[in-house]
């Protein structure tokens, strides 16, 4: 099979983290070759990050470049938008509605744009855009964001629903495991 | 069993799985995580050095006593470190030695793009360069075997890429070699200059046989082309690369093209790249930054691409490396990429100071002061971000203090009295102390600030010699900052909370009018420090708030305006304070009460 491209996008401390590591656990399990790839450091504080996952029969690149993504998940709206050029044409945009406005619209040097969903959806991608935050609250907490994403891109996977138990029960520490297959379920289903 | 693993837990996991008994290092991005995940197995004695250079002589120390061991840092710290690397490579090893460089071609977290081959090249150390995670943990193993066999410190070059991607590794068991015990040996680890020039000698017989054993070596391999592959010319192609650039290059072209995968690019093999040459049409070098493997094809008389198709700064990517060699391979131009984008401008989202971040409340005074600001490494160096615009200077670890002498003493008088130095306290350990000294030893009226946040925070809280607590957490040695500048002759030394923004006006104003050396120590732990308890959020007071924008020259995350008056992002906001100090209508403070 042909190498398969999805990006989390989000800003630092969001908890892109976690999901990088679900999606890297399940793809491991369902036997792919898998690479993911983030960048630590100076773009943790408050910034713009991405991590990429790929894979496939053998993944040789770590990183995705532009035009390539199949998928990108994003944390934030603007995040989404600012990683659209990565998409490849036809791709799939899963995202948060949530909205963190970013240094240059704090100051008030820049505004922050408006009716993003629907001018991503003029340029001919896919956008299913979700109030992520609320359903993660529905769940227990506003920190489950991460896991309602990925329960929404599970529809658009190809992947059984019992290898994505799975891959959550060996990731997510017990204590915190019912809450989040919750948050899961409440994705998947939104 | 297979995982998905970083590279550099990878990494960690061929130290454990080599026997690595010994780990000294300081941290910095991307190279961090090796010493982390190394640190989580209780075989192997791990901790972090102030700096780089006692990082490596610890080493050093402990393959003298003969166990293998590690140190490990980012290019930038083998700058540091370079004074043992280079006559480490005299005296040989007992136990092996493994360093470890993580280069930032890119710039993710650096203040420069320096490629750290050069320093094994220059110290006549050899150097393996792996492509991903399972690369890593094997070029450890292999590494190990080298510097016994070989007598020599190996350095293992990681870079951004290869760090910080996960990939699929097979873990083993751990073996540990027989421990062998010091003997003493004059000759060879005493480097005074009646031994030190028997040992040139033998570095450079060692490098003549390092280059033999790499021309068989697993580590550098040859990918032939598919049998068909040719160029509309009718012509072959030969790429020599190496690190993460063969990952592009085998995603761009696969087995269009034929490969050579240098895996140690110190020795370079001689035999193995002329052979190659052969069967190969065209030959092109593609590797990041500086033109290494290529200026060696050329000395060996190979006609080849390099620098003049692809470029010499920044990281490349798969799309990067069709493009530039598309021409070649196939004749042609690759297909251009469909873009896909909104028409709006997108607002940059650049890294900030932290919401509470204790930094904030000193560099607003030395903005509001108008202070001239020599700043240093870490996360304060945002304090040159707008609105603060707080740096005038960042060079290297430790060189605000040792600069701000040398400013002080040629501005004449001129600078002292508005001019301070700023470095955290782990930067401070790591080569702050040294510029103190000269401080306080030629006496320039400098004012010095130690920013102490009681953490490395930048490479994400790593523990210093200041902290009090050791890798592990463990309680440890704490050195008393106040003591030590008192030690070495500072008359005024005080230390301020940067909460207090009356507070820390008053420290800035009184020691830039002293006329001596003097300190002061702005302290007050990391806001994402996990024990720091933080106040509730405050909100804005609508009614109060007259949309006067003081508290917008903070440059918090939490604060932004909207519809004329201040708001809070009270998810973000942790309860500092320093706004409601800034504020005239006390739009902040009451509103606290009320939540309260």
């Amino acid at each position: 099979m042909e190498t398969k491209n999805v990006m989390i996008v989000g800003v630092g401390g969001q908890g892109s983290l976690l999901a990088s590591k679900l999606l890297g656990r399940l793809l491991l399990d369902e036997g792919y070759d898998v690479k993911v790839s983030e960048v630590h450091g100076m773009s943790q504080r408050g910034g713009s990050v991405v991590t990429y996952v790929r894979y496939g029969e053998r993944v040789y690149s770590p990183v995705i470049d532009e035009g390539e993504a199949d998928y990108i998940v994003s944390f934030e709206l603007l995040e989404a938008a600012r990683w659209l050029p990565y998409l490849k044409k036809g791709g799939q945009i899963v995202t948060n509605i949530q909205q963190i406005d970013p240094m240059p619209v704090i100051t008030g040097a820049m505004e922050y744009p408006k009716d993003l969903v629907e001018k991503m959806k003029q340029t001919g991608v896919k956008v299913d855009a979700v109030d992520c935050l609320a359903l993660a609250n529905e769940a227990g907490s506003s920190k489950a964001v991460n896991i309602v994403l990925m329960g929404r891109l599970s529809h658009y996977f190809d992947m059984p629903k019992e290898a994505w138990q799975k891959a959550m029960e060996a990731i997510v520490p017990p204590k915190f495991l019912e809450m989040n297959k919750k948050a899961f379920a409440l994705g998947e289903n939104a | 069993m297979k995982e998905l693993m970083l590279g550099n837990k990878a990494f960690a996991r061929g130290l454990y799985e080599a026997g690595c008994c010994f780990v000294s290092s300081y941290p910095g991005t991307p190279s961090t995580e090796v010493t982390e995940e190394a640190a989580k197995y209780d075989e192997i004695y791990c901790e972090w050095a102030p700096n780089e250079k006692v990082a490596m002589e610890a080493a050093f120390g402990a393959s003298l006593a003969g166990v293998r061991s590690y140190c490990g840092m980012k290019h930038v710290g083998l700058n540091v470190a370079a004074d043992p690397l280079y006559t480490m490579s005299y005296t040989g090893v007992n136990g092996g030695v493994i360093i470890c460089v993580a280069d930032d071609a890119g710039m993710h977290s650096s203040q420069n793009e320096q490629d750290s081959r050069h320093h094994a090249i220059a110290s006549k150390v050899p150097m393996l360069e792996p492509s991903d995670s399972a690369e890593a943990l094997e070029f450890v193993k292999t590494g190990y075997e080298l510097s016994e066999q070989f007598d020599t410190p190996v350095i293992i070059k990681m870079c951004t890429r290869v760090s910080h991607s996960q990939s699929v590794v097979e873990v083993s068991d751990r073996v540990v070699p027989a421990k062998k015990g010091y003997e003493k040996n004059i000759p060879k680890n005493v480097m005074m200059p009646g031994n030190a020039i028997k040992r040139h000698p033998f570095v450079e017989e060692r490098t003549e046989k390092l280059r033999q054993w790499s021309e068989n070596a697993s580590v550098n391999r040859i990918e032939w082309a598919k049998d068909s592959a040719r160029n509309a010319d009718g012509k072959t192609v030969g790429i020599i690369t190496c690190s993460t650039t063969y990952q592009y290059v085998k995603e761009a072209f696969g087995e269009a093209v034929s490969v050579c995968k240098i895996g140690m690019v110190n020795p370079l093999p001689k035999d193995l790249i002329l052979d190659f040459a052969k069967k190969c049409d065209i030959l092109i070098v593609a590797e990041e930054l500086d033109p290494i493997i290529e200026n060696h094809c050329k000395a060996l008389g190979l006609n080849v691409h390099g620098k003049d198709i692809l470029p010499i700064c920044g990281e490349f990517s798969q799309n990067l490396i069709a493009k530039a060699l598309s021409p070649f391979v196939y004749g042609k131009e690759s297909d251009p990429v469909e873009i896909v984008k909104v028409e709006d401008q997108i607002p940059m989202r650049p890294p900030v100071m932290c919401a509470g971040c204790p930094h904030r409340g000193l560099f607003y005074t030395l903005s509001k002061n108008k202070c001239t600001v020599l700043g240093d490494i870490g996360c304060y160096t945002l304090g040159a971000v707008a609105p603060l615009s707080a740096m005038d200077m960042t060079l290297c670890m430790g060189a605000s203090i040792s600069a701000i002498h040398g400013f002080n003493i040629a501005g004449e008088g001129e600078h002292e009295n508005k001019t301070v130095a700023v470095i955290g306290d782990s930067t401070f350990m790591h080569s702050g102390m040294t510029g103190l000294a000269n401080i306080a030893y030629n006496q320039s009226d400098s004012t010095v600030i130690i920013l102490d946040n009681s953490i490395t925070g930048m490479t994400g809280h790593q523990q210093n010699p200041t902290t009090g607590y050791n890798i592990k957490g463990d309680p440890a040695g704490k050195i008393d900052l106040e003591a030590l500048c008192r030690s070495m002759g500072f008359h005024r030394v005080r230390v301020v909370d940067p909460y207090d923004l009356k507070a820390t006006d008053a420290a800035v104003k009184e020691e830039l009018a002293a006329k001596e050396p003097s300190v002061i120590i702005s302290r007050r732990p990391c806001a994402l420090l996990k024990y720091v308890k933080h106040n509730p959020p405050l909100c804005v007071d609508k009614e109060k708030c007259v949309g006067c924008k003081s508290c917008m020259k903070l440059g918090c995350p939490a604060i932004s305006m909207k519809d004329g008056k201040a708001h809070i992002d009270e998810t973000l906001c942790v309860g500092c304070g320093i706004c409601s100090q800034l504020c005239p209508t006390g739009a902040f403070a009451g509103c606290k009460k009320e939540e309260a």
